[in-house]
């Protein structure tokens, strides 16, 4: 974090005694495209907000399936409709594995966690368009889905 | 009166604060639980997206086209997907910031299949998450994880990329401030 604000430092340091006309220009457009996002970004907080509050008991209940394909179905889910920062999503995927819920399940649910952005499609949209979102997000998933199976074959969960 | 979507997100952003501060002050749990929720990512957000927009605004202005091209572009062949994970692996704040990041890309002549690789790699082997996986998942997880993905996501890469170009998709251009 303390980095990001070193090298943008150094940057517009740099970029300004090379050419003070094109660093102020640049700036400019970096804060008309902040306006010009922000108002998503806060929806963005919001829906996470929201969202996150309703889901945190379905995962703890929904992921310990009996049934390992159903628990990757429902992991992956899960992780599409959620958002968590890392240091609150790997936590709780440590407490799952720690209660016997399959290697592969938290794979899927990690995976489409990170990859698979549901509530992210209001900030994806206006860069990506709304196809392109769409098309992204579905391939993101079936390749989520692979790595969940691969993960249960590396780990012996699922027998060949 | 017509009130355009940006003054909407506003005023849904006003009613929303209102209601956390109001759970605060009566302790209404489900308020209270989704405050704190909103406070663990827009601290972050807050902190990493204005340097992350100046960072684009002076790409921007600096980044050539031919480079760009070069590198990312129609010519860029394999070793352009080991840039596009490069970058990805190291930009700070997730797709957050590389969304913005990949529109610039493509602007200047990146790509399809280099900005889905980027993005979809970014939200995949960001270095610091991963050595939290690591630590609590075990190494085994995270090697699986990255060895198994990364293959798969230039291909999904290649895939859209056909998808789009069949469509004559164009990424929409960000730039003017909607009054």
């Amino acid at each position: 974090m303390i980095g990001l604000y070193i090298v943008t430092a150094v940057l517009v340091l740099v970029s300004f005694l090379a050419d003070r006309r094109k660093t102020v220009h640049g700036i400019k457009i970096g804060v008309k495209k902040f306006r010009k996002i922000l108002p998503n970004y806060l929806k963005l907080l919001i829906l996470i907000a929201i969202v996150l509050f309703f889901t945190e008991g379905l995962i703890v209940r929904y992921l310990g399936q009996e049934n390992g394909l159903l628990g990757i179905l429902a992991g992956m889910l899960l992780g599409s409709a959620t958002m968590m920062p890392g240091f609150i999503a790997y936590p709780l995927a440590g407490v799952l594995v720690e209660r016997g819920v399959l290697y592969m399940v938290v794979a899927g649910f990690v995976t489409t966690l990170m990859m698979v952005g549901v509530l992210t499609y209001p900030v994806e949209k206006e860069y990506m368009g709304a196809k392109g979102t769409i098309i992204r997000n579905g391939v993101s998933f079936v390749i989520a889905a692979v790595i969940a199976l691969a993960m249960g074959v590396f780990y012996g969960e699922v027998i060949l | 009166m017509k009130i355009s979507p940006r003054t909407r997100n506003y005023i849904y952003f006003g009613l929303f604060m209102a209601f956390i501060a109001v759970s605060f002050l009566l302790k209404y749990e489900p308020g209270v639980a989704m405050g704190n929720n909103f406070y663990l990512f827009a601290k972050d957000m807050v902190l990493i997206l204005p340097p992350a927009f100046i960072l684009i605004g002076l790409f921007d202005v600096w980044a050539k086209r031919e480079v760009i091209e070069k590198h990312f572009g129609e010519t860029a062949g394999a070793r352009g997907f080991v840039w596009s994970i490069l970058l990805a692996a190291t930009t700070v704040g997730g797709t957050f910031v590389a969304f913005p990041v990949a529109n610039a890309l493509y602007h200047k002549g990146a790509r399809y299949s280099m900005i889905m690789t980027y993005i979809t790699a970014a939200s995949l082997v960001m270095i610091p998450m991963s050595i939290m996986e690591a630590a609590i998942l075990g190494p085994k997880f995270t090697a699986v994880r990255i060895l198994v993905s990364l293959p798969l996501v230039v291909i999904g890469s290649i895939f859209i990329e056909k998808l789009l170009l069949r469509m004559k998709y164009r990424i929409p251009e960000v730039q003017e401030v909607q009054k």
